[in-house]
């Protein structure tokens, strides 16, 4: 083969640039570096599901490149060859065997923790959750705090070591609402509202996201998710009660319209605002974990 | 008057991107440079009698394949273009909304008018052949579904330059794709584009199950078919339940869209849920669709360069049939996250995971046949062998993301992207470029580069790996998907940089591949042999190309592998080349309706699109009439004469005595 030495040229740049690739920067995978049981565990089940796939890829790789090597024709090879061998039935079990002794393996852990990690299953915890309405909306994210009474855009803090009920839903097309560090996704879609449990166990600024494309300035729907002790998280919320304006339905629909936003801060929004967000696309088609919304009684103009 | 017809081009073209007033300026030039080119050598009816009414499958698949090759260099562009785009973090290069449609056409034009045209192009020159046949079961059909999936092509194409792009990804999950959020043509572009060349995939569908199951040579039992029939077979299994599917989804779509209804909107009961279920019943077995008929091809590959008989024949047909079952019952893994609950998705994580099983199955069997071979690495192998590891590699993470709770941190971010571009590129394309340079010469009569060949090989893997690895890294880096501009504060600037690298590596191998095409055409040796591979089935039993009529008689089989049992009996004189009685064959005569009655459908989509009625009912009744005068004409067949049979067997050097 003429080719054969710029071929292990290409080769040896590429295995620099993969090393170059998998040292260095290790504090970036931050799905790997999880800061809550959630996210802990699911780390755990990736970790756990790569190993045991392993178990057959690598035999496989090598097999592969064995077979490849040792059968090749060449002049004075002294591999076997029977052209005509074309089946073993004791072979034939090892290989499908295999496979499936892995997969039950695989299966029965996963069927265990999709139990378990179920998303509107409630933390355990001595301390009470605190439950944060999530709505979707073109291209910015509302939070509002019913327990506090203030609201957010594109910010939202929380205690840590405190079980968070996020209550998500959209007032836009359906976008994910997904802060890696703290656990997997949800879809937030119109007429439901979804639960997903999550919880910080150390203070940090984490990066939030919309996860599912919702149109021209999807990308630009990132937020802050940032874990405090309970102490600034009360001072917090203090400070935005005290300093900050009110949303009003007026203001409200303004931040549907269209657009980005910076973090903004409400020291109050109309009582049932997320209800009424909920209930107005017609909840007609509740299914599996989104719960029925009581449309509220009168929303205060 | 003039300021009227101002104001509709202006909205009716696509302006004020210098990008697209190139394409305009490219389109109309190398038009007035075909049609002068055909009108200079007198060359258009030739075009109209050899091609564009050909009823016969080798033609059909080579202009199938000619399609699908521009199709990949156009989305291959688009690729390029979003690579470019996400190389830095704040990039300036493209603004969100033309991301967002480039990334649209890419999807669509790679899988429904790309990948599905390759296919059907290799099923169309290889199949019959293969079986020992002299054309498909329905000959017009065939020739028919290839001008629906054309024109539905060229509907979603124009989309570019007029009227503007689909934005709402290459599934259209409602409702972003409904009128309230996406009220430009784009949307209804892609619904036409692809609703059109849906009718031709169906009844491809059917007509190759037909000749699968009616029209082998005498003796071939369908065990002793050849793999990639087989494949073929449980793709268009999967093909007729699935495309039905699609139709009834881009229906519904369209009727909210175009009558008001309310299936999927956001307000008024509408359920995007259930648009999002439906186009996943469809759109996973279509993945299915795609990538069997690639583990056809390894097979074929594997047992003629390891000169060994392919390792467990009946452990592969059974896997393949579990295979396109399976892909039916698995669809909700592609929304884990949607929140249907444990037993739903505990339900479908144990389905998904379970086609795993098979596949694997089947890698074994690849490996087992070359165990203990004789292994040459012509080009063909070549790819096929550098494709064992990436599918494992594709399949590995498959199986992660089966893992419903570990999905919730995988869905829809980079690692997806890379888990499914590694088995639909390097598991269906690579794939399909594997049996291009393996059929080649069968389909044009002459071998490929061999050195030119592996510079593409190793090119295209190389950049594959580079382009696709660090996207896993992504993934797990929290990037999600979809995404037109990111931050520096990231972190992911340098592996978006060194995929960038690797999508142009990639395109550059693209080039090497069109110049080894130009290189062994003006280098042309021809191949006399009819079996330049030295290869086990009926397709290498002819000359090369074959014949219109294919089979001078018809082959009588006896056992699997015919081909290759045929030259050993010949080689140790167990059999004489027989002495044949030639006899006038029957064809089926060529037809200009498919053609026509595509392009009123494109009159029909078109007028749909723009709410044109003055067009789309015109469109319309002509596609009947054209169905009204196939059904009234009756001279659709001839016999060639025993002469011409002679003349054209001797011409290929084959003497019939
Ligand atoms: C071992 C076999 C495989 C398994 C277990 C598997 C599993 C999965 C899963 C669970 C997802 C959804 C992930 C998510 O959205 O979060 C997925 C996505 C996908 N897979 Fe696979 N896969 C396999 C093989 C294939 C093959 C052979 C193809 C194509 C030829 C393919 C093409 C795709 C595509 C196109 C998507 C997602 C596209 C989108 O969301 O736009 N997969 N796969
Ligand atoms: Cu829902
Ligand atoms: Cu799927």
């Amino acid at each position: 083969m003429k080719t054969s030495k710029t071929v292990r040229c290409m080769s040896f740049l590429f295995m620099f640039i993969l090393l170059f690739l998998t040292t260095g920067c290790a504090d970036n995978y931050i799905v790997l570096d999880p800061k809550g049981p959630i996210g802990e565990q699911q780390k755990d089940l990736m970790i756990l599901s790569t190993l045991l796939t392993l178990i057959v890829i690598v035999p496989v790789l090598i097999l592969t490149f064995v077979i490849v090597w040792r059968y090749r024709d060449r002049k004075g090879r002294k591999a076997k060859y029977t052209p005509n061998w074309e089946h073993s039935t004791k072979l034939e079990i090892i290989w499908w065997g295999i496979p499936i002794i892995i997969i039950t393996l695989i299966g029965i852990v996963t069927v265990r923790y999709t139990y378990s990690l179920e998303p509107s299953k409630p933390l355990e915890s001595e301390k009470k959750p605190i439950t944060i309405q999530v709505t979707n909306l073109d291209w910015k994210w509302l939070f509002q705090y019913p327990e506090q009474g203030i609201a957010t855009v594109n910010y939202v803090q929380f205690p840590e070591d405190v079980p968070v009920r996020f209550e998500v839903t959209s007032d836009a097309p359906m976008n994910s609402f997904w802060i890696p560090q703290l656990g997997g996704q949800i879809y937030a879609m119109s007429g439901m509202s979804m639960t997903l449990y999550l919880q910080a166990d150390e203070q940090g600024e984490y990066m939030g996201s919309g996860a599912n494309f919702t149109g021209k300035e999807f990308a630009k729907m990132f937020f802050t998710a940032n874990a405090t002790s309970q102490e600034d998280f009360d001072q917090w919320v203090n400070q935005v009660k005290n300093t900050s304006p009110e949303l009003t339905l007026d203001g409200y629909k303004e931040l549907t319209k269209q657009g980005t936003s910076d973090a903004r801060y409400f020291s109050a929004f109309p009582e049932g605002l997320y209800e009424m967000t909920v209930t107005k696309y017609a909840a007609s088609h509740n299914h599996g974990l989104s719960t029925r919304v009581q449309p509220p009684a009168r929303v205060k103009e | 008057m003039w300021e009227s017809v101002k104001e509709f081009a202006s909205e009716f073209f696509v302006t004020g991107d210098p990008l697209i007033y190139g394409a305009d300026v490219s389109i109309v030039l190398s038009m007035i440079a075909i049609v002068s080119v055909l009108t200079y050598f007198k060359k258009w009816g030739w075009l109209w009698r050899e091609w564009l009414t050909t009823v016969d499958h080798k033609k059909i698949g080579i202009m199938y394949i000619l399609a699908s090759v521009l199709m990949l260099f156009r989305g291959g562009v688009d690729a390029l273009l979003m690579r470019a785009q996400l190389a830095m973090p704040e990039m300036q290069f493209l603004s969100g909304d033309h991301y967002n449609q480039i990334f649209t056409t890419h999807g669509v034009i790679m899988i429904l008018f790309m990948a599905m045209p390759l296919m059907f192009g290799l099923f169309n020159v290889i199949v019959p052949l293969q079986l020992g046949a002299r054309d498909v079961a329905f000959p017009f059909l065939n020739a028919l579904s290839f001008w629906l999936f054309f024109s539905g092509a060229m509907l979603f194409n124009l989309s570019f330059v007029i009227g503007g792009s689909p934005d709402a990804g290459w599934l259209a999950y409602p409702p972003y794709s409904e009128l309230a959020f996406n009220p430009g043509p784009g949307q209804d572009f892609y619904i036409w584009g692809i609703q059109i060349s849906g009718i031709g995939s169906l009844m491809t569908g059917i007509n190759f199950i037909v000749t699968i199951l009616k029209v082998r040579a005498p003796g071939m039992t369908l065990m002793k078919m050849p793999m990639f029939s087989w494949s073929v077979l449980s793709s268009c299994i999967a093909i007729v339940f699935a495309f039905p599917i699609l139709t009834v989804t881009l229906a519904l779509l369209f009727i909210d869209r175009y009558l008001g209804g309310h299936f999927f909107t956001l307000d008024g009961g509408g359920n995007p849920m259930m648009y999002i279920n439906l186009i996943w019943m469809w759109g996973h077995p279509e993945v299915y669709i795609i990538v069997l008929p690639a583990f056809g091809i390894f097979s074929e590959i594997v047992a003629t360069f390891s000169r060994k008989k392919l390792f467990g024949y009946k452990s592969m047909v059974f896997a393949m049939i579990i295979i396109s079952v399976l892909s039916f019952l698995v669809w909700a893994h592609h929304f884990f996250t949607m929140g249907s609950g444990a037993d739903v998705n505990a339900f479908f994580a144990v389905t998904t995971m379970l086609i795993a099983i098979p596949t694997g199955v089947k890698v074994f069997n690849w490996l087992f046949t070359m165990f203990r071979g004789k292994i040459t690495f012509e080009t063909p192998m070549l790819w096929t062998v550098g494709i064992i590891p990436n599918f494992v590699i594709g399949g590995m993470t498959g199986v992660l993301l089966s893992v419903a709770p570990a999905d919730f941190q995988y869905h829809n971010s980079y690692f997806l992207v890379a888990h499914f571009h590694q088995v639909i590129i390097a598991g269906v394309v690579f794939g399909f470029f594997a049996g291009l340079y393996y059929w080649w010469p069968k389909i044009f009569g002459f071998k490929l580069n061999e050195r030119i060949g592996r510079w593409a090989f190793w090119l295209w893997n190389i950049g594959f790996y580079l382009c696709f690895m660090p996207q896993y890294a992504l993934g797990l880096m929290g990037m999600t998907r979809r995404l037109y501009t990111y931050g520096w504060d990231k972190g992911w600037f340098e592996m978006n940089l060194v995929s960038t690298i690797g999508a142009v590596i990639m395109g550059a191998a693209f080039l090497v591949q069109i110049w080894d095409i130009a290189h062994s055409i003006k280098h042309m040796k021809r191949d006399t042999t009819g079996d330049p591979w030295n290869a086990r089935t009926l397709e290498w039993s002819i000359p090369s190309p074959a014949p219109f009529y294919n089979f001078a008689v018809m082959p009588q089989v006896t056992s699997q592998d015919d081909w290759h049992e045929r030259k050993l009996r010949i080689e140790q004189g167990l059999e004489k080349p027989a002495k044949v009685e030639l006899e006038p064959i029957h064809m089926p005569k060529n037809s200009g309706i498919p053609i026509v009655m595509s392009m009123f459908w494109f009159f029909v989509g078109f007028g749909l699109i723009f709410d044109w009625l003055w067009m789309a009912v015109p469109g319309f009744i002509g596609v009947i009439g054209c169905m009204v005068v196939h059904s009234f004409n009756y001279d659709t067949d001839y016999y060639v004469t025993v002469e011409e049979i002679k003349r054209t067997e001797a011409e290929a050097g084959r003497v019939i005595t």
